[in-house]
């Protein structure tokens, strides 16, 4: 906890006056940033000098700032939601930057998540991604006691760490390919694992990966990019149960899909 | 604007709770049973507006489109599964009894009366609790990944306020699985087309015609546009006003902008003076924060919370022997320790670094201590239960929590205020409801731990579908033409005032005036309140106030994606309800859960309540004109609470 070292940054920063406009990077040099700022607070330093400059405030998308709503995003030098493990970018903290250095911010890259405006982009690919099947059929009243269906501990500990996922898109943004896997598969995990999910697990598989292709989002080389750019540590291994599950889906299962 | 307040209410005739009377444990039944239905095939007729899509927002939006209703849902993030209800962390209660402890639905409607200082409607409160358990069920049903022991049922944990285990856990994301629960069930009301869907928009408006609510105005975010959007009933599940302090643990987009327009079209709002300090927040830790992070309720199990004994101890933390630390919850207060509810413990902490006991290098923190537990149940048990919340602890402070005790202070969290309903969640305006935070009812002058959740969805799953078909099928609705005067007008009054803040061009940014109001806001009506303070804080917001309409610089235009432009909106309509909340903190002489009014305390520095004159719901009516904002034009109602059932006394956690 020092909060005497002030930091000298050049940040490149991505400008995009629209969807359709030509963007370009621009050049912002920040003077004297405490390094137990978190990253987005020193944007938020940057838009207040450009207001007084006259100079239109940079779009970026943020809301918890707790690393939870998945909302934030930024290639931050390349990386998504930049260098640390497991961490979004409302999360980073400028005590991982040293004085002197260049940071290179763009949004996400990936033709699914077309640009709004700078930095913030439309990611509403995933939520059609959902409603095509991410999901348990079931209307308020038709549930019965919740302890009538024992999950195994194993089982419901890999089920919540497949349904940690913020939905923040970076798994697509890290991948040279832009696959949407990893998300989807955190989803049909989280269901597939469970009894709940038993009785649409066939017809869910297949209309969320028909959505996926849909969206535009390429396919898995295992590179495994995504895993490690996930802030939520969603594991490859997800990616793997949905191969399994789209396969059984499409060739052994007997519900109608 | 204080004098002029003058003209009050009591038990005022506009204020009709519609709860109701004899037994309270077949209320809901009976009243259900008096309530109108619409018939099945009558319902797709119908179209509702919900605004919202956290738990309370999601929720009806998905069972009312399950019941056959056409419903449009909005939000203002790109996608409704963003809400801040995500960001809860420790759990739902439910009055289960699993753990076999004595638990049930009276025991939590008892537990939540007197957990909010008995100010909320027990009639209410009896409903949250008795629905309590169908929102487990409903939620397992849905996929969502609760805690589990080996034999595959369902685990428990305790919190703050309760003697008993009645929380259920997902890690500490309980409030994430929850909302994805319930986003999972609107999509698929998207996929069924029964809902459609509108992200990124902000309501600006709510359209009334004949007095009754019709619809809404709202701005498209990425293109400007404004939109108006009509229907025969619109529910607002928007949330909180935590954000009128600037610094608080809501997300950034948390605003007042949804109510505080009903407000101002004639829906009261009610206690906006009970605003709840959570005790275990993370400190600030310079000029820059911008928003401030929770450490859930549950570490409070596991950790204990002091001081030094000695003000001046300049020792790490770790070196300070156990005779030289003082537990403060645990020695205060006996009988529920470190689990006091949460206006008890943030007083306390403030009470330690006001006298000078506070540590770090700002000495406004205590010591979440977890080294006891460390050693009694091993590193890996701490990080099995709690490791998501240290990993954040760290990341945030650089400090790691497993060797050096966690440094916390109160920070704003929730609000138990909000626009007043009735027991069926109908607002003073005839069919706009509000469910969830955004209305007053059920939590008092307090909330206890792992219930917004409950309350949320109990509104939302469970209240809603059975109220809102009464006032459909009782109400005459004609349809609204799109080129309606009462739609017109709205949306040309929508238009205007962004047209007005776009042109005022002057000097300041939007962001120094929201930090300037929470200051006041903070400093003069936070943790603790006295009238000379008060009456500073009414004048320097409305100083404030006038400024940011002469001065206020806001970039860009409304005809495109402007964050800027989006944030003066909200902050313009904080610092008029601002000085509505310190109004009625003002007028609310005593001392009631999270409302502490220095003048109004015992010798041992404990809330006094009055129940002889404050024993009711402080409901406000704005009587001003709608384009500007006249403080002395709001006038006070009051509902009077009667306790039948759980016994006003003097609220101890002592013994």
């Amino acid at each position: 906890m020092s909060s005497s070292r002030g930091l000298n940054l050049t940040l490149k920063i991505w400008r995009q006056p629209g969807p359709n406009a030509r963007g370009e990077f621009r050049t912002y040099e920040m003077k004297n940033i405490s390094p137990d700022m978190s990253f987005l607070e020193m944007l938020d330093v940057l838009n207040e000098q450009l207001i007084q400059t006259k100079e239109e405030p940079v779009a970026f998308d943020h809301d918890c700032r707790e690393g939870i709503c998945g909302m934030c995003s930024l290639m931050i030098n390349g990386q998504a939601h930049g260098p640390d493990r497991a961490t979004t970018t409302c999360q980073l903290h400028m005590r991982r930057f040293s004085d002197g250095d260049t940071i290179v911010i763009e949004p996400w890259r990936a033709s699914a998540f077309p640009v709004i405006r700078d930095l913030a982009t439309d990611r509403a690919a995933f939520d059609r991604i959902i409603t095509a099947g991410g999901y348990v059929s079931v209307n308020t009243g038709n549930a019965q006691d919740a302890n009538c269906l024992p999950v195994g501990r194993d089982r419901q500990e890999k089920s919540m760490a497949a349904a940690a996922c913020i939905g923040c898109g970076a798994c697509v943004a890290a991948c040279k390919n832009a696959s949407a896997m990893l998300f989807v598969s955190a989803k049909v995990s989280q269901l597939a694992l469970l009894p709940q999910g038993e009785p649409e697990r066939a017809r869910r598989v297949t209309r969320m990966v028909a959505q996926m292709d849909k969206e535009g989002f390429g396919g898995c080389t295992n590179t495994y990019e995504c895993e490690a750019a996930c802030p939520a540590e969603v594991s490859v291994s997800n990616i793997a149960r949905l191969n399994r599950e789209y396969l059984r889906a499409v060739v052994v299962s007997e519900e109608g899909v | 604007m204080a004098e002029s307040h003058a003209t009050t209410t009591q038990g005022s005739s506009r204020l009709q709770s519609n709860a109701p009377t004899g037994d309270i444990t077949t209320g809901w039944d009976r009243h259900k049973f008096d309530l109108k239905l619409v018939n099945p095939s009558n319902k797709r007729k119908f179209n509702i507006i919900v605004v919202g899509t956290g738990l309370a927002g999601a929720s009806a939006a998905a069972s009312l489109a399950e019941l056959g209703y056409n419903v449009k849902s909005f939000c203002f993030q790109d996608s409704p599964r963003r809400a801040h209800s995500i960001a809860a962390q420790g759990g739902v209660n439910a009055a289960k009894n699993y753990c076999n402890d004595g638990d049930s639905v009276w025991r939590l409607f008892y537990d939540t009366v007197k957990g909010g200082d008995f100010r909320a409607r027990e009639s209410n409160v009896y409903r949250l609790a008795s629905v309590s358990t169908n929102i487990i069920d409903q939620c397992v049903a849905q996929g969502v990944p609760f805690q589990r022991d080996y034999g595959g049922l369902l685990a428990n944990r305790s919190f703050g306020g309760a003697q008993v285990s009645r929380t259920f856990y997902a890690r500490g994301q309980t409030g994430q699985q929850l909302l994805l629960g319930a986003y999972s069930a609107l999509m698929r009301q998207v996929d069924l087309g029964k809902v459609k869907l509108f992200a990124r928009r902000e309501m600006l408006d709510l359209i009334k015609v004949d007095d009754v609510a019709r619809g809404i105005v709202v701005r498209n975010l990425v293109t400007g546009e404004f939109e108006s959007h009509t229907g025969d009933a619109v529910l607002l599940a928007t949330g909180g006003y935590g954000n009128v302090f600037y610094l608080s643990t809501n997300a950034k987009g948390c605003n007042v902008t949804a109510s505080w327009r009903c407000h101002k079209r004639g829906a009261f709002f009610a206690n906006p003076c009970f605003t709840q300090i959570h005790p275990t927040c993370i400190p600030v830790s310079g000029d820059h924060q911008s928003k401030l992070t929770l450490m859930s309720e549950s570490l409070r199990n596991d950790g204990r919370v002091w001081v030094p004994k000695n003000p001046n101890d300049s020792r790490a933390a770790n070196e300070v022997p156990d005779d030289d630390r003082d537990y403060f919850l645990e020695r205060r207060y006996a009988a529920f320790g470190n689990l006091v509810p949460r206006d008890v413990a943030s007083r306390a902490a403030k009470k330690a670094c006001d006298e000078g006991f506070g540590v770090g290098e700002t000495k406004l923190a205590v010591y979440l201590d977890f080294r006891d537990t460390i050693k009694r149940d091993g590193a890996a048990v701490v990080k099995g239960k709690y490791g998501n919340l240290f990993q954040m602890y760290a990341k945030i402070t650089g400090e790691d929590p497993y060797s050096t005790p966690m440094r916390i202070y109160p920070a704003v969290h929730y609000t138990m205020g909000g626009l007043w309903v009735d027991y069926n969640l109908q607002t003073t305006i005839p069919g706009l409801y509000c469910l969830g935070e955004a209305n007053f009812s059920d939590h008092g002058a307090n909330r206890l731990g792992a219930s917004a959740l409950m309350q949320g969805l109990a509104d939302g799953y469970f209240v809603i579908p059975y109220t809102i078909g009464h006032h459909l099928a009782t109400s005459k609705l004609p349809k609204i033409a799109d080129d309606h005067p009462e739609v017109r007008g709205a949306v040309e009054a929508a238009k205007a005032r962004v047209t007005k803040l776009l042109g005022i061009q002057g000097s300041r940014s939007v962001e120094s005036f929201h930090r300037a109001l929470g200051k006041i806001m903070w400093e003069k009506c936070g943790m603790a309140r006295n009238e000379v303070g008060l009456k500073y804080a009414e004048q320097e917001i409305a100083t404030l106030r006038h400024e940011f309409w002469n001065n206020v610089r806001v970039m860009g235009t409304g005809e495109a994606f402007n964050q800027n432009l989006e944030h003066a909106g909200r902050v313009a309509d904080f610092l008029e309800f601002g000085e509505l909340l310190v109004h009625d903190a003002l007028t609310r002489e005593e001392s009631c859960g999270g409302h502490f009014r220095e003048e109004h305390q015992t010798e041992e520095s404990e809330a006094k309540r009055n129940d002889a004159d404050f024993c009711h719901a402080a409901a406000w009516e704005y009587a001003g004109g709608h384009d500007s904002f006249t403080g002395d034009k709001e006038q006070l109602h009051k509902e009077p609470l009667e306790f039948e059932n759980v016994h006003l006394t003097t609220r101890s956690y002592r013994e």
